[in-house]
């Protein structure tokens, strides 16, 4: 282990540059600390996000040595080269300062693809019962856990070329509504998730499906999309 | 893996799509099939017939896992299907070279 | 093009796909078979001509690449190329046209 760490982090907006950065070595030191070192010890005007540092709110992704991952629960040991750092904001993001991208786009994006869960009870009526052995609510619990960090969404060939499509994100949380019994608002989602900007315009590159930190596979709940789609237009309703 | 195999299936799919006139105009022409026969016989023609082959084999396997990605139920071995056919696509290649 | 248009061509370019799965993998096989030893337009037609069997299963072939080819290359140009709209797909479906009638016309002067 080399005692220090050489660090280019991006500084500015779109049209900024990187600047270097030596940071001391330590033992199990992940990213995240790297960078709050830089900002506590070094240069207090570093912008950059995080609050929970243990994986669990999805506000530290950045981009470091070229892929977008979650900077807390990644150690440098995985991914410094020859003692050596490069971190930038997330792809496919418009950049606010530093390290902080603006995230809008991509929450819009879930708004958009239909991500509201939309009931039809009230408080008067009986709980919904939905059996843990039942196969739709096991394709829900398959993409439950998304925190919303925009790593996949920053991963995907398919936003960065058509800044209009959904996102893996958003159209991974339309289909665990999809496939929520209690939901009454799926003929409206499945409107929204089809076309040019939605998930038949997926290429199943992964990339998603690779970078996703919680090892979720949005890849695999777009073609769910793509199927429930498919079916809604051979039936006219969509 | 799967971001190379998909351009590849793209690029292959381009050329098969501007080859597959030219081949149908030479097969309706039937009767003069010997003379292009012979044209064939060139090595760089050879080479390109042998391309050809490769391409229709590479757009087959990547539109197979496509399918296989979209269509059947998720399972781990999927992360795995870009290099399955990747390698089926070549053996495909190799085939047809070791039969000409 | 409406959602529904969209997503109905999206289903036949799967369709197709599928039927184009088979067709090819014959196709392939056929191929490496017959290249062995070399070939001449004889030999070819000696096989060929009035196979009913592989006449139909050939016509499919060719008519299930007018439907998936011409699909694939509108994601194409609008991706690559930033073609969209109606020049686009009216010149599609001329392509579509000209490969089936091509193709058909290849299969009737190999197999009649």
């Amino acid at each position: 282990m080399n005692a220090t760490l050489k660090v280019r982090v991006w500084r500015g907006d779109a049209a900024g540059a990187f600047r270097e950065y030596e940071v001391p070595r330590r033992e199990s030191q992940t990213v995240l600390d790297v960078v709050s070192h830089i900002q506590r010890a070094l240069d207090p005007t570093l912008a950059y996000r995080f609050a929970c540092r243990v994986g669990m709110c999805g506000s530290c992704a950045m981009t470091v040595n070229g892929a977008p991952r979650w900077t807390c629960r990644t150690h440098v040991d995985r991914v410094a080269r020859g003692g050596r750092l490069e971190v930038a904001p997330l792809r496919n993001l418009p950049v606010i300062r530093d390290l902080v991208a603006d995230m809008r786009e991509f929450f819009d994006k879930w708004a958009r693809a239909g991500g509201q869960f939309k009931g039809d009870r009230s408080r008067h009526d009986e709980f919904a019962r939905v059996s843990p052995q039942s196969e739709k609510r096991g394709l829900a619990d398959a993409g439950i856990e998304c925190i919303g960090c925009a790593v996949c969404y920053s991963a995907c060939d398919v936003v960065a070329r058509n800044p209009d499509y959904l996102g893996p994100a958003a159209l991974n949380r339309a289909w665990t509504l999809v496939n929520d019994e209690r939901d009454a608002g799926n003929a409206d989602r499945l409107r929204a998730v089809a076309g040019d900007a939605g998930c038949l315009s997926c290429h199943t590159h992964m990339s998603c499906t690779e970078r996703c930190p919680k090892a979720l596979s949005p890849t695999a709940g777009i073609a769910g999309l793509k199927r429930a789609v498919a079916v809604a237009a051979l039936r006219g309703e969509l | 893996m799967s971001r190379g195999l998909a351009l590849a299936h793209r690029l292959s799919g381009l050329a098969l799509a501007l080859f597959l006139p030219v081949h149908f105009w030479v097969l309706a022409r039937a009767l003069q099939l010997d003379a292009f026969l012979a044209w064939t016989e060139q090595p760089a023609v050879k080479f390109a017939e042998w391309g050809l082959v490769t391409l229709l084999a590479l757009h087959l396997a990547g539109g197979v896992r496509v399918l296989m990605l979209e269509f059947l139920p998720w399972r781990d071995w999927a992360k795995g299907l870009a290099a399955l056919a990747a390698g089926c696509a070549l053996a495909a290649g190799l085939a047809f070279a070791l039969a000409l | 093009m409406t959602r529904r248009t969209e997503t109905l061509l999206w289903v036949a370019q799967r369709a197709s796909a599928a039927v184009l799965a088979v067709c090819v993998l014959v196709h392939l096989a056929t191929i490496i078979y017959a290249v062995q030893g070399g070939l001449t337009g004889a030999e070819i037609l000696a096989r060929t001509r009035g196979n009913i069997a592989w006449a139909a299963l050939y016509s499919v072939f060719v008519l299930a690449v007018a439907v998936h080819a011409p699909i694939g290359l509108k994601a194409v140009l609008a991706e690559w190329f930033g073609w969209r709209g109606r020049a686009r797909d009216l010149a599609l479906i001329v392509f579509a046209v000209v490969l089936a009638g091509m193709g058909l016309q290849a299969v009737r002067g190999v197999f009649a």
